[in-house]
C-alpha cells in the first residue's frame, strides 16, 4: 500500500486549507484569546474569538503545527463563525467524535462543512491530536467564557 | 542478505514483520531499542523458576532471586568499569538517576551564587532538575555554547567554567544532533576548577566502551531500554565518597539498617539509594543485555553504526531540501540523524515514511531549548542500531525521495 494510504487524509481540500488557510491571523476585535500547546511534538495553537451576545461573531487562528493541525484550524474558523457558543460546543464535541470513528448526525456533519472531511485521521491514530488540538484550544476558551460570563 | 551485525537481526522478532503493507524499518532507536529473544528469555525464566522478593527471606526461592538481582548488578559494574559494585545503583531511568543526583547531591553541595554548568543540547531530564536546584538554591544556570556545527564549543566551556562553578552537567552523546561530547576533557576542567562533573550516558552506554574511570566523571546515569533491557530499569554510577556522604531521597524497605519509633539509619551502599522491591526482573534483563552487547562487542558495534553512518549521511544530504542538523561529517557523527524536508512539518514526513514502514521519531525529543538554539520548532530524527542494515538506510534514503514527491516538494 505505501504513500498512496495518505491520500486518505491529505486530500485535497485538506491541503487547500493548509495551503490557503482561512481567518488566519491576530484578531484585534477580540474579546477572549487560548494558547494551547501540544507537549509531546512542540506544535502551537492561539485561537482568538469575538463573543458577541452568547454568539461566536469572529474567529480566528495563529501558531506553529502540521499540515493537519493547521489545516483543522482553518476549517475549524469556517465552520464555527456565526455559531451559538452552545452550538459550537456541540459541533467540537461531533467533531472530536468524528476523529475516533464514531458517527454523527447528518445535521452535525453539514455544519461541520469542510472539517467533516479529517474524519478519515481515525485511520491514522497517530494523528488524531494534531486534528483535534485547535478545537481543544477553542472548547477550552468557550468553557471559560461560559463561566465568566 | 544482509541481517545486521553477526546476523543479530534475526535475533529480534519484532523486526520481521510488516507495518503498513511494508517491511518494517525500525529507525527509533534513540527513543528506545527492540529487545532480543536472550534478554526476553531471561525475564521469562526468572519468573518461572526464581520469582522471590530480594534481601527479604531465608527461602531458597528468595536466594535465588537475590543472587539473579545482584550478579546482573556485576555484570553492569563490569561493562562500565566502575571500581566497586557498590558505586552502581538501580533507579527506574536516566531521568531518575539524574533527578536523584538533583535533589540529594545537588542540596548538599550547592548555594546561593554558585554556577551549574549545562548545555543546549541536553535532554529535558539534565536539564530541567538543574534549572530546578538553581531556581531552590538562588544558584546561576549557565550554558556552553555550541560551535554552528551543534559540537561543544570547548573555547567557550573554559569561559563558562569557572571556580564558582560547582556541577557541570554534560550529555555523553546527543539525543539530537549525533555528537560526542569530550567528556574525559570537560571533566578535567571541571575537577580543576573544585566542580563536580556528571554526565548523561542514555544515548553513549548502548553504542561504545564507557569506562568512567578513565573518565573521571563523578556521576554517570544511563537506561536499560535504549540497550536491550525492558523500560523501568536505570542505572546511576557515582563515586564512592559522594554517595557515602549523600542522604537518600527515597525512604522505605531495603534502603534502611535499623528503624527505631522515632529514627532510622541507612543501609550501606548501593542499597541506601534503593528504597521499596525494585524491578528485579528488570535488572536480570540488564544483565542479559550486557551478556548480549559484551558477546557483539561495543568497539564492534560503534565500528559497525559508524559504516552505516559513513553510507547513509552523504547520501541524506544529497536529497534536495534536507537539513541535517548537527555535523556533517560522518566521521564525527553517531547514528542519531536529526533532519528536515523542504518546509514540511516533521510530522507530516514521519506519516509518510510510516506508510512505508518507516519508523523514525518527529518532535522536539525532549530537548525545546535546543530547537530554540537551532531556530526549528521540532526535527524528524532517524536512529540506527547494530541491528539495522545498509538495505535499511535505503529505504530511508529513498522514502524521504517518495514523501518528498508525494508532498509536491513541499508546496502542500
Amino acid at each position: 500500500m505505501g504513500i498512496s494510504k495518505l491520500n486518505l487524509l491529505y486530500k485535497e481540500t485538506v491541503l487547500d486549507h493548509a495551503q490557503h488557510p482561512r481567518h488566519h491571523g491576530k484578531l484585534s476585535a477580540a474579546t477572549s484569546h487560548l494558547e494551547l500547546r501540544n507537549p509531546t511534538c512542540g506544535d502551537v495553537i492561539d485561537v482568538q474569538a469575538q463573543i458577541e451576545a452568547d454568539t461566536i461573531v469572529d474567529l480566528t487562528f495563529d501558531g506553529i503545527g502540521c499540515t493537519i493541525s493547521q489545516s483543522s484550524a482553518s476549517m475549524m474558523t469556517v465552520a464555527l463563525i456565526g455559531q451559538s457558543v452552545t452550538n459550537a460546543r456541540e459541533l467540537i464535541t461531533s467533531f472530536s467524535k468524528l476523529t475516533i470513528g464514531e458517527s454523527i448526525s447528518t445535521q452535525a456533519d453539514e455544519s461541520l462543512g469542510d472539517a467533516a472531511i479529517l474524519g478519515t485521521v481515525a485511520q491514522f491514530p497517530a494523528r488524531i491530536k494534531c486534528a483535534t488540538l485547535p478545537w481543544h484550544a477553542l472548547d477550552e476558551l468557550l468553557e471559560k467564557w461560559e463561566t465568566q460570563k | 542478505m544482509d541481517n545486521g551485525l553477526n546476523n543479530s537481526r534475526l535475533d529480534f522478532k519484532i523486526l520481521a514483520q510488516n507495518i503498513n503493507d511494508e517491511p518494517l524499518v525500525y529507525l527509533d532507536n534513540a527513543a528506545t531499542t527492540q529487545k532480543p529473544k536472550a534478554v526476553l528469555q531471561s525475564i521469562i525464566n526468572y519468573y518461572e523458576h526464581d520469582n522471590a522478593n530480594v534481601h527479604r527471606g531465608v527461602h531458597t526461592l528468595s536466594q535465588r532471586s537475590t543472587n539473579a538481582f545482584e550478579s546482573a548488578r556485576d555484570k553492569i559494574t563490569a561493562f562500565i568499569n566502575a571500581p566497586s559494585r557498590e558505586t552502581v545503583i538501580y533507579t527506574r531511568s536516566t531521568t531518575e538517576s539524574l533527578n536523584l543526583i538533583a535533589t540529594s547531591f545537588g542540596n548538599l553541595v550547592v548555594e546561593a551564587g554558585d554556577e551549574i554548568v549545562i548545555s543546549p543540547m541536553e535532554h529535558h531530564s539534565n536539564l530541567v532538575p538543574w534549572q530546578q536546584l538553581a531556581a531552590k538554591k538562588h544558584a546561576i544556570l549557565k550554558y556552553i555554547n555550541l560551535t554552528v556545527d551543534g559540537e561543544l564549543d570547548m573555547n567557550h566551556a573554559r569561559q563558562q567554567i569557572t571556580d564558582k562553578t560547582k556541577i557541570v552537567a554534560i550529555t555523553h552523546a546527543s539525543n539530537v544532533l549525533g555528537v560526542v561530547n569530550p567528556i574525559q576533557e570537560i571533566t578535567k576542567l571541571a575537577h580543576q576548577h573544585g566542580a563536580y562533573m556528571i554526565c548523561d550516558g542514555a544515548q553513549s552506554v548502548p553504542h561504545m566502551k564507557v569506562d568512567v574511570q578513565l573518565l573521571d566523571v563523578d556521576f554517570y546515569a544511563f537506561s536499560g531500554h535504549k540497550m536491550l533491557a525492558p523500560t523501568g530499569i536505570g542505572v546511576l554510577y557515582g563515586k564512592v565518597e559522594l554517595l557515602q556522604a549523600m542522604q537518600p531521597i527515597q525512604f522505605g524497605g531495603e534502603m534502611i539498617d535499623f528503624v527505631h519509633s522515632q529514627s532510622a539509619s541507612w543501609n550501606e551502599l548501593p542499597w541506601k539509594f534503593e528504597a521499596g522491591t525494585p524491578n528485579i526482573s528488570g535488572a536480570i534483563a540488564l544483565g542479559s543485555a550486557i551478556d548480549y552487547l559484551t558477546n557483539l562487542g561495543m568497539q564492534n558495534i560503534q565500528n559497525y553504526e559508524q559504516k552505516l553512518v559513513n553510507y547513509v549521511l552523504p547520501k541524506l544530504l544529497k536529497i534536495d531540501g534536507v537539513t541535517i542538523y548537527g555535523p556533517h561529517n560522518p566521521t564525527n557523527h553517531t547514528g542519531v540523524i536529526s533532519f528536515n524536508l523542504d518546509n514540511l512539518h516533521p510530522h507530516d514526513v514521519a506519516s509518510g515514511l510510516d506508510m512505508e514502514g518507516i519508523e523514525v521519531r518527529a518532535g522536539h525529543h525532549c530537548a525545546q531549548p535546543l530547537m530554540e538554539y537551532l531556530n526549528v520548532a521540532a526535527t524528524v530524527r532517524a536512529s540506527f542500531y547494530f541491528y539495522n542494515t545498509k538495505a535499511d538506510a535505503d529505504r530511508l534514503v529513498n522514502s524521504i525521495q517518495t514523501v518528498k514527491e508525494f508532498f509536491n516538494n513541499g508546496d502542500i
